[in-house]
């Protein structure tokens, strides 16, 4: 029973970070069309981000200098997100192929960079101690962090939400998902919220960069592209532009790995996760939201 | 001076050539339809007009060049759209799906919930779940909110049972007395009741401009232009 606990959380922990990077690759394909190969790249420029300011906090306690470090990467992820919509993706709208080959770049090119300036080993990442505790939840020694990786997701899905619903900017968005010509005849820059679920994702992702750090205690270059693999199954499962589909999924994901490395075989997680994408495309190839975005 | 000028326009959608240089104007106030047969570009007209497809030559409205400029700032000029299939958005409500259209200080909702009391009732039911009508309702009264110098109509009878045809003709008469309409309609009953001109398209051509009324009182012009009569 306790395997099964400690199984449980540990892959709703992996789950609620594969709906943070998901949530804006799931938006952004939504309301744009497009294919955000880089969304990798704004996990390592935010986690790298974190980690570089948490580097120059030395004089500092732990919790401060992480809280300082966590908004900083979060910042850095949102305007480096912003500026690639700005720079790259506005200049190339409706020309996909071109979109897909700027972002597939982009992700090559900062993982090369990271690389470049700081190395390929993974950099240690410290957070405060009781992240590393366990708490005892029906004979599981479950490790706090996931915990706050649950937390989290469930924090940002509720502010996304409530973002979505409750502001001008949620309504343009959800109207855009679904006719994103119609919206531009009502009168409205659509390219502005174009930015905006750009910076959304951006800030995501980041999230996702700083929780990865605290989950394996370090940042390396390549996580983010490990990690986007599986944001991009957890989308096509869930419904592209669908949030709640994508939340759905990333917990189907996150637990599906978790109990097939653990019951079957190791290793045998990652693929039950491409057999269950296959199953839904031919099942429901809509997604579990059964939206065709 | 017209109110909408268009000068030398095309289109072209692939390798389809569809509007080979349209030339016309829309006068200030009333109805103009904008008739032909299906396929000859009248859809394809407004789109272009909203720049909402690609297009070469010369749009002024007012005087004013906007051939140039994007779809948002052409709205925002004054032109309203309501397009050929209405193009709600299905996953809002009906009161969120009036809230995007706002663009002025001073929303007209008297306006629109006098025209169409039925969308105040129904204020929090989603779009997509309206009837062909209602969601009809919805697309007029998006554009109703504000103060538009045109409306651009994209045949807002289509598909609609006879009994909603007489009400969408009643309320595009309604709308001219407030401002110029634009009509694409392929229903002639309707064009007569409320059109004062008409603009022909063939092929991709205008090839006839006039009073609405000459035109379809000559049966012989009407079934040799539009196919019909």
């Amino acid at each position: 029973m306790s395997t099964f606990v400690l199984l449980t959380i540990t892959g709703l922990g992996l789950g609620a970070m594969y709906f943070l990077i998901a949530s804006g690759l799931s938006l952004i394909y939504g309301l744009m069309g497009v294919l955000n190969f880089a969304h990798g790249a704004f996990l390592t420029v935010g986690a790298y981000g974190a980690w570089f300011t948490e580097s120059k906090l030395g004089g500092l306690s732990v919790l401060p200098r992480f809280l300082i470090a966590a908004l900083a990467g979060l910042v850095v992820g949102a305007v480096f997100a912003g500026l690639v919509e700005l720079v790259l993706i506005r200049p190339l709208y409706r020309r996909h192929i071109e979109q897909v080959l700027v972002t597939v770049g982009l992700g090559l090119a900062v993982s090369a960079l990271v690389v470049a300036i700081w190395g390929n080993d993974a950099r240690p990442f410290a957070s405060p101690g009781w992240l590393g505790d366990t708490t005892t939840v029906l004979g599981a020694r479950v490790p706090n962090d996931r915990w706050v990786e649950i937390l989290t997701a469930i924090a940002v899905l509720v502010a996304l939400n409530a973002f979505l619903r409750r502001t001008r900017y949620g309504l343009i968005i959800r109207a855009g998902v679904e006719n994103r010509a119609m919206v531009t005849a009502l009168g409205i820059d659509v390219r502005r919220a174009f930015t905006l679920v750009f910076a959304i994702g951006g800030v995501a992702a980041a999230v996702a960069g700083v929780l990865s750090g605290v989950y394996f205690g370090t940042v390396d270059p390549a996580r983010g592209t490990s990690l986007l693999i599986f944001a991009f199954i957890v989308v096509v499962i869930g419904g592209l532009g669908s949030l709640r589909g994508t939340a759905a999924a990333a917990v189907v994901v996150g637990l599906l790995q978790q109990y097939a490395n653990y019951y079957a075989s190791s290793g045998l997680g990652d693929l039950s996760v491409v057999l269950l994408l296959g199953l839904v495309l031919l099942v429901r190839p809509g997604g579990l939201s059964g939206s065709f975005a | 001076m017209s109110l909408l000028s268009v000068r030398d326009l095309h289109v072209h959608l692939g390798e389809s050539h569809v509007l080979q240089g349209i030339e016309f104007d829309v006068a200030e106030g009333g109805v103009t339809a904008l008739l032909g047969r299906n396929g000859v570009g009248k859809t394809t007209t407004l789109r272009a007009l909203m720049g909402l497809v690609d297009r070469r030559g010369r749009v002024e409205l007012e005087g004013a060049d906007i051939t140039q400029a994007p779809t948002h700032r052409i709205v925002r000029r004054g032109v309203g759209y309501v397009p050929e299939d209405r193009d709600v958005f299905a996953g809002l409500t009906v009161e969120e799906n009036l809230r995007l259209a706002e663009r002025d200080d001073d929303p007209q909702y008297d306006l629109v919930h006098d025209l169409f009391p039925e969308l105040k009732e129904r204020a929090k039911q989603r779009a997509g779940t309206l009837s062909g009508g209602q969601q009809q309702m919805v697309a007029i009264a998006r554009a109703l909110l504000n103060r538009n110098r045109v409306l651009l109509v994209d045949e807002p009878t289509k598909g609609l049972a006879p009994l909603l045809v007489t009400e969408v003709a009643r309320v595009l008469e309604r709308v001219s007395e407030l401002t110029t309409v634009l009509l694409v309609e392929q229903n002639l009953g309707v064009v007569e009741r409320v059109a004062r001109d008409a603009v022909v398209l063939d092929t991709g051509r205008v090839v006839h401009v006039g009073p609405a009324r000459e035109l379809l009182a000559d049966k012989p012009m009407v079934h040799r232009m539009l196919g019909v009569g």
